[in-house]
């Protein structure tokens, strides 16, 4: 059904910081937008200068700069001087410690303070920082390390124990664990060092190409991908927080995002810290109640949220929203997977204001397709290009890529590479990183549309990457861990749609012979899955199949497996040697 | 039903959820995401098949009087009295 466009009005009495989409788009430039970050002498930066130096030294060091609520509701403030402090000690441990520039510092914590005070301090002392998502399993906290050479890694004696110390004996560059709650054999104690620590430190002046970031992403086949984000990336981010959420000097505001995923850090720690806004860090998992307490009672202007969330809130009942006042609230956006033009009017019902979607990647850094403050949303739509972004629909042909400019021809969503926060590489994947691009297109992997009014449409993904509550799960690295159980012959591993979470992941099982299906044979199934995996990558369901669909080369067809789960045509199987059974 | 019946069941639905997690090895007034090592999806899961199980409402609103192993058994046990 086609849904109305909620239209904005001409903003009269209303000033936002990209007030005219058109104008700012026509006179945008880089170079304009590299003026808005102070940077260090000779050409150099550094993020963390942009995030926390600069504005202790402009006065505003008694601003708060992270509001942490814990799990218990109790608040703890920083103010941007207590950050300056914090992490100014933090690059000095790291230092005392031998961890130089260069070095890889890995953090796996939930979200308290440290994680974000290790992020800035490492940043500072001109290592790279790369963070992991707490309710990852043992395998793919490996993985990543290993990929990713982690020298350092900071996280609590709690995940220490259940995640990383059998993994120690596999992690050769592994120098240093810090912890930073408790003592065990082998590890650091954080606490000791931070107090004893200089809370003075000269921020390293990094050249623009200096490595800041390493984020992991998942691939169809093969290893996870170590994608490598710069210094100079801080450019995109601190310009898209300006213009994509709105975000304003002194603004409260709230991104539920944790940092393991790039949206966190991008925009959970980054773009906000470098816009001098007052951060909420939320420790605990959703709520409802709490959530809408949050939003209340800290008075939050800006909330950046995803659709899982914005579906789970919308099931609780318009009435628990209603009870409240939302006086301080300005902008909403949303992002991780497409979100659902019913949940974009439901915004707009319950709380005055649209969700405004919004459209990016591990690899582009930042913000690249969004919805505006001052531009009409048409529910369902990702928005427009960014500003200093051009966007296409391009066809893949024996040629390479191809713009298509019809409106509404499907095809991949594609960039121009250039922009700050794009991707420098797949580490040490030089192969992979150049099959992204083609006749001068970063392709995006995702099928998309562009109307004649120049809004962008999801389609589809173009690819077997499954997308639940806003995390990319590559199906590989599921099959792996299940390959691994005794019983286990072959697996298939897809997403099949949830109503809350998109996508959930599904294992297709096929036994070895001797092995029967049974219930205690599924659970024990999952529960090998889950110690590997984590609860945000193990599959929530695994079913039995004697036989999988597989292609003459002995490739299993995720695609049929889908397309059969999903009562959809097959298309072409013409490939299909074995079928499913 | 006794609270033993009710931490019986509870136990019984969590090990459908999280059968990597020994009951013994947890500690029960404790958060109970983090004790099983279970994200939101499984807790809606869980509080679903609860539900189901006893035949009772458990709505979104009173989820934080779920929060640990103890905290969901009473719950339950209140709402089954």
């Amino acid at each position: 059904m086609e849904y109305t466009r909620i239209e904005k009005g001409d903003g009269t009495g209303q000033v936002f910081n990209l007030a005219d989409y058109d104008l700012t788009r026509a006179t945008f430039s880089w170079a304009e937008a590299h003026k808005a970050i102070d940077g260090l002498p000779d050409r150099k930066l550094n993020i963390a200068h942009e995030a926390i130096d600069r504005h202790v030294a402009a006065g505003h060091g008694s601003q708060i700069a992270l509001r942490w609520v814990a799990k218990s509701g109790a608040r703890t403030d920083f103010t941007y001087q207590n950050l300056q402090d914090r992490t100014n000690r933090f690059a000095n441990v790291l230092r005392s410690r031998g961890i130089n520039r260069g070095d890889k510092v890995y953090s796996l914590l939930g979200r308290v303070p440290e994680l974000y005070i290790a992020a800035l301090g490492t940043l500072k002392a001109g290592a790279v920082f790369c963070p992991l998502f707490s309710a990852f399993g043992p395998e793919p906290i490996h993985s990543r390390m290993e990929i990713g050479g982690a020298n350092a890694v900071i996280t609590s004696s709690r995940l220490y124990k259940r995640k990383l110390k059998g993994l120690r004996d596999r992690l050769p560059e592994l120098r240093e664990v810090f912890l930073i709650d408790a003592d065990e054999e082998g590890t650091t104690q954080l606490n000791s060092l931070m107090d004893a620590a200089p809370n003075t430190f000269v921020t390293e002046p990094m050249d623009p190409e200096d490595t800041a970031l390493l984020h992991f992403t998942s691939g169809t086949t093969g290893k996870p991908k170590g994608v490598v984000h710069v210094h100079e990336a801080v450019v995109a981010h601190h310009t898209t927080g300006r213009f994509a959420l709105d975000l304003r000097p002194g603004d409260v505001y709230w991104c539920t995002a944790d940092p393991g995923w790039v949206t966190g850090t991008s925009y959970g720690i980054i773009a906000p810290l470098t816009n001098r806004v007052t951060m909420i860090v939320d420790e605990a998992e959703f709520d409802v109640n709490r959530w809408y307490d949050m939003l209340e009672r800290e008075a939050v202007n800006v909330w950046y949220t995803a659709p899982t969330a914005i579906r789970m809130l919308m099931k609780a009942g318009k009435e628990a929203a209603q009870s409240r006042e939302f006086k301080a609230l300005r902008f909403m956006a949303s992002v991780g997977e497409p979100l659902n033009p019913e949940a974009v009017v439901w915004g707009n019902e319950t709380f005055g204001m649209p969700f405004h979607d919004n459209w990016w990647q591990t690899e582009t850094g930042g913000i690249m397709i969004a919805n505006y403050a001052s531009m009409d949303v048409k529910p369902g739509s990702m928005g427009k290009p960014m500003p200093g972004i051009e966007a296409g629909i391009v066809e893949l042909t024996e040629d390479g890529a191809k713009e298509l400019t019809e409106p509404l021809a499907k095809g991949e969503l594609a960039l121009r590479p250039g922009w700050p926060s794009m991707m420098r590489g797949y580490l040490h994947e030089q192969a992979r990183y150049e099959k992204c691009f083609s006749n001068g297109w970063y392709l995006s992997g995702d099928l998309a549309m562009r109307d004649s009014d120049g809004y962008f449409w999801f389609v589809g993904r173009g690819n077997d990457l499954i997308k639940s509550a806003g995390h990319l799960i590559g199906p590989f690295e599921v099959e792996s861990a299940l390959m691994e159980h005794d019983a286990v012959a072959e697996v298939g591993v897809i997403g099949v749609p949830d109503e809350t979470a998109g996508e959930m992941v599904k294992a297709y099982v096929a036994l070895k012979p001797g092995h029967t299906p049974s219930d205690d044979l599924m659970l024990d199934l999952m529960g090998h899955a889950r110690k590997r995996l984590g609860p945000a990558v193990a599959p929530k369901e695994i079913v039995f199949r004697e036989n999988l669909p597989k292609t003459r080369s002995g490739k299993i067809m995720r695609r049929l497996l889908k397309a059969r789960e999903l009562g959809l045509p097959e298309g072409d199987i013409s490939t299909l040697e074995s079928d499913e059974k | 039903m006794s609270d033993q019946d009710i931490a019986s069941a509870v136990g019984e639905e969590l090990y459908r959820i999280a059968p990597d997690i020994d009951l013994e090895d947890i500690v029960r007034d404790a958060d109970l995401q983090e004790e099983f090592d279970i994200d939101s999806m499984d807790f809606l899961n869980l509080v679903t098949a609860l539900g189901k199980r006893f035949q009772i409402d458990m709505p979104e609103a009173d989820y934080d009087e779920m929060r640990s192993f103890d905290a969901l058994v009473e719950y339950i046990s209140d709402k089954t009295a």
